[in-house]
């Protein structure tokens, strides 16, 4: 199982044939398969390309696409840019989280089922407020009882 | 694949008359606003109906099909994004909104079978009560005048045929065999063009810069990062016309003697990645893009990098560094990047709105563009309408256009008839500007004087029940969260005032704080090594220099005069008012509504979340805050 999760590492490092400027776009890549970056897989591309651990894991942490921690399997991405916060995303995303139960800096629910998120701006202002469901299902116009709508059609999924 | 100019004009002439055979046009916008509403049913949903009446189609400009063929095209985004799906039929550009899958058989039978129109998806104007049934009679659509948007809905972005028989890539190869690069800089000089990302830079300036500087490697750089929160005019143009930025690219790069571009994108605009690689491809193969293009000894090539999310690599310095593979963190200029960029090769970095711009100034001449605008910001400028206005979207306008033009003439005034209140422009680095500010033209140079910033061009109305201590909290919060941490000002100083900003409105903050804000926010503004930090006390310095009674208030009284801040008030229900309906109860999410039937009911202020959803539901306006 370990070598696998290497092997396919390895692969996507080897892909940018270890070329330090492509960093960003390596992470992008194995966070795509695990979802997250693993501690150990940090190590294993500095290690792999040569470069100290410092600057992998500087890099992963300055960007906010990089996670360092697990996602759920359904992320939920409220949007607060100006357009949808003027027009009410935080009651949204106060909806959603309080129905999660997520508390404090919580974003992501203890069975890794949902994770909740507020975007900067998705670049779809005029639909706000916005909420995009795993990238690519977008809800325009949401009101704190529409997203819980939303929510609950995945909760009704998963326990069928 | 095309290896002379000939070769061009041939595929060009091939392209026109494929264009001109057809006898009807089916845009259906694919931009994310129309996508999102299910705009990609539509589109399925009339080829299949187009086909099922047997009617010659096609869904490539060069399809081989018989003749009078109608051509069903995805386009890019037509700018009424909250009108969408939108649907526009040429010839005469008649408009449908919000067309549902259902509505597809209707357009067919009526419209294409039969040229009839179909009145009840046509716009209405809101004071004529009439409707109009092409976009140029649309208010929204009639102040624009569009350059850099000049094909968005018109062309479909995943074909190249469909931009050279609008008339694309005639830029470049004007540019490559009639003209040298010192005369497309002194073109682009003429124009009086400004960069529009927001610095406002001459564009020909700059390049002025890159082309003197000598390097045997120079790179362009798009920079279409927009992280601008309330802005989404350059994902428009990568999402609807993507080729136009690769030409604007080939023409810097011409210009300045580069051979090698990347288009930084921004990693949260997935279709506009798709679209651009998919035209780089295209370009590639079609010898558009690649060594000796056409044979006239240019070569360029482009690369796509998808950035991570981080509003400071909007920085040019820092966007450098991104692509370097390295935190995205800016450095002190000089050297500017014109003189050593990216791999400390001479560098331009250029805005996706400049980009667009450039074909048509090298088409119809600086001149041309210097005859829109006003004297220091000529030109036409892209603006994001969005916030409590009517009608939100993507518009274009001669910069020195009044406020008051596009909030009330092209936006349509504000939503449910709400107060107007303020405008938010540029985004962080911009500023808060009230009613006395409506007649102000738009341009570089006025709105600078105001205080704010044209910025990316985010616009943002707002309405009376917005708090301007809230908004200017809001974007501190964003600042301080994008702060790359290099220079103490803008790490610590915008940490400080976005806590001197959240005991104001929480109701803990004292008079004397207001008078540490506003030195804290002049001592970021002198002290921050980039635009991010420069600029990020915009927001509060406007706020509190047309909004101060709105900061007193929270101070002194304790009371948020426009009912947002959350600590300083409570839901009740008037129980005269209530009727007992229930609605209120209904939509709670957090059901801490109660009552009987018929009876005036209750909140319990602790179950509470303070979204405001009952008192927008409630009929009888018995729901207050105090």
């Amino acid at each position: 199982m370990q070598q696998r999760k290497f092997q396919r590492l390895q692969n996507i490092i080897d892909g940018h044939e270890g070329n330090v400027s492509h960093l960003i776009a390596i992470l992008q890549e194995v966070q795509e398969e695990y979802r997250y970056l693993p501690e150990e897989v940090l190590t294993y591309i500095a290690t792999a390309m040569g470069i100290p651990p410092a600057t992998v894991y500087g890099v992963a942490t300055f960007y906010a696409q990089f996670s360092m921690i697990p996602k759920g399997k359904y992320v939920i991405k409220v949007c607060d840019g100006t357009a949808c916060h003027v027009r009410g995303s935080e009651p949204i995303n106060f909806a959603l989280r309080k129905e999660l139960k997520l508390t404090g800096g919580e974003q992501t629910t203890k069975d890794l089922q949902f994770t909740v998120e507020t975007v900067s701006c998705l670049g779809a202002c005029g639909l706000a407020p916005v909420v995009v469901v795993n990238e690519n299902e977008v809800h325009g116009q949401m009101t704190p009882a529409g997203v819980l709508e939303v929510l609950k059609k995945f909760q009704v999924q998963e326990e069928n | 694949m095309l290896k002379s100019m000939d070769d061009f004009l041939n595929l060009y002439k091939q392209s026109q008359e494929a264009l001109g055979r057809e006898k009807m046009r089916i845009l259906i916008c694919a931009g994310t606003g129309c996508v999102a509403n299910g705009s990609l049913d539509v589109y399925d949903e009339f080829l299949s109906r187009v086909k099922e009446q047997n009617l010659p189609v096609k869904v490539h400009l060069m399809e081989e099909v018989d003749d009078e063929p109608h051509a069903l095209n995805i386009s890019g985004c037509h700018g009424f994004c909250e009108m969408g799906p939108l649907v526009r039929i040429e010839p005469g550009g008649v408009f449908y909104h919000h067309v549902k899958k259902d509505d597809v058989k209707e357009i067919v039978d009526k419209h294409i079978l039969n040229n009839q129109l179909v009145e009840r998806l046509l716009y209405t104007h809101p004071v004529t009560g009439q409707t109009v049934a092409t976009q140029d009679e649309i208010p929204f659509y009639q102040k624009q005048t569009r350059v850099a948007l000049e094909h968005c809905g018109r062309i479909n972005p995943d074909d190249l045929n469909d931009y050279i028989a609008h008339g694309g890539y005639q830029a470049i190869t004007r540019a490559l065999f009639n003209m040298t690069p010192e005369k497309v800089v002194e073109e682009v000089l003429d124009s009086g063009l400004r960069g529009r990302g927001g610095g406002g830079f001459p564009t020909g300036k700059k390049w002025q810069f890159a082309a003197s500087t000598q390097g045997a490697k120079k790179y362009i750089i798009c920079n279409g990062d927009e992280g601008d929160p309330g802005a989404f005019m350059d994902r428009s143009v990568m999402e609807g016309d993507p080729h136009r930025v690769l030409e604007g690219m080939m023409i810097a790069g011409f210009a300045i003697g580069a051979d090698e571009g990347y288009v930084y994108v921004r990693a949260e605009y997935p279709l506009a990645v798709k679209r651009l690689k998919r035209a780089v491809a295209e370009a590639a193969r079609t010898g558009l893009l690649g060594d000796n293009i056409l044979n006239s000894g240019f070569s360029f090539k482009v690369n796509i990098k998808e950035g991570a999310g981080a509003f400071v690599c909007g920085e040019e310095t820092a966007l450098i560094a991104s692509i370097e593979g390295e935190r995205g963190m800016p450095r002190p200029r000089p050297p500017f990047p014109a003189n050593k960029g990216l791999w400390n090769c001479p560098t331009i970095i250029n805005n996706v709105e400049t980009l667009a711009n450039l074909p048509s100034i090298i088409l119809k001449g600086g001149k041309w563009f210097k005859g829109f605008g006003t004297e220091g910001s000529p030109g036409t400028k892209t603006f994001a309408l969005a916030g409590q206005v009517a009608h939100t979207g993507l518009v274009e306008i001669p910069m020195g256009i009044s406020l008051r033009e596009i909030v009330f003439d092209i936006g349509g005034g504000l939503r449910e008839n709400k107060k107007f209140k303020a405008v938010q422009i540029g985004g962080p680095s911009g500023g808060c500007l009230t009613e006395n500010h409506l007649d102000l033209s738009l341009d570089y140079d006025e709105l600078r004087k105001a205080g704010a910033m044209i910025g990316s061009g985010g616009l943002v109305v707002m309405g009376e029940d917005t708090c301007m201590v809230e908004v200017a909290k809001f974007f501190m919060g964003f600042v301080q969260n994008e702060s790359c941490g290099k220079c103490v000002p803008c790490r610590e100083g915008t940490k400080r005032m976005l806590e001197i900003l959240t005991a104001i409105t929480e109701g803990r903050a004292g008079e004397e704080d207001l008078l540490l804000l506003e030195e804290l926010a002049l001592a970021v503004q002198d002290g921050s090594l980039c635009g991010l930090g420069k600029t990020a006390p915009n927001p509060v310095l406007t706020t509190l220099k047309y909004f101060k009674d709105e900061y007193i208030a929270h101070i002194r009284d304790k009371k948020c005069p426009a009912g947002v801040c959350k600590a300083l008030l409570d839901y009740h229900i008037d129980q005269d008012k209530c009727k007992g309906c229930g609605l209120c109860a209904k939509v709670c999410p957090a059901e801490a509504i109660t009552g009987n039937k018929k009876e005036p009911h209750v909140i319990d202020v602790a179950k509470c979340l303070k979204c405001g959803t009952c008192m927008e539901k409630c009929k009888f306006d018995a729901i207050y805050t105090a």
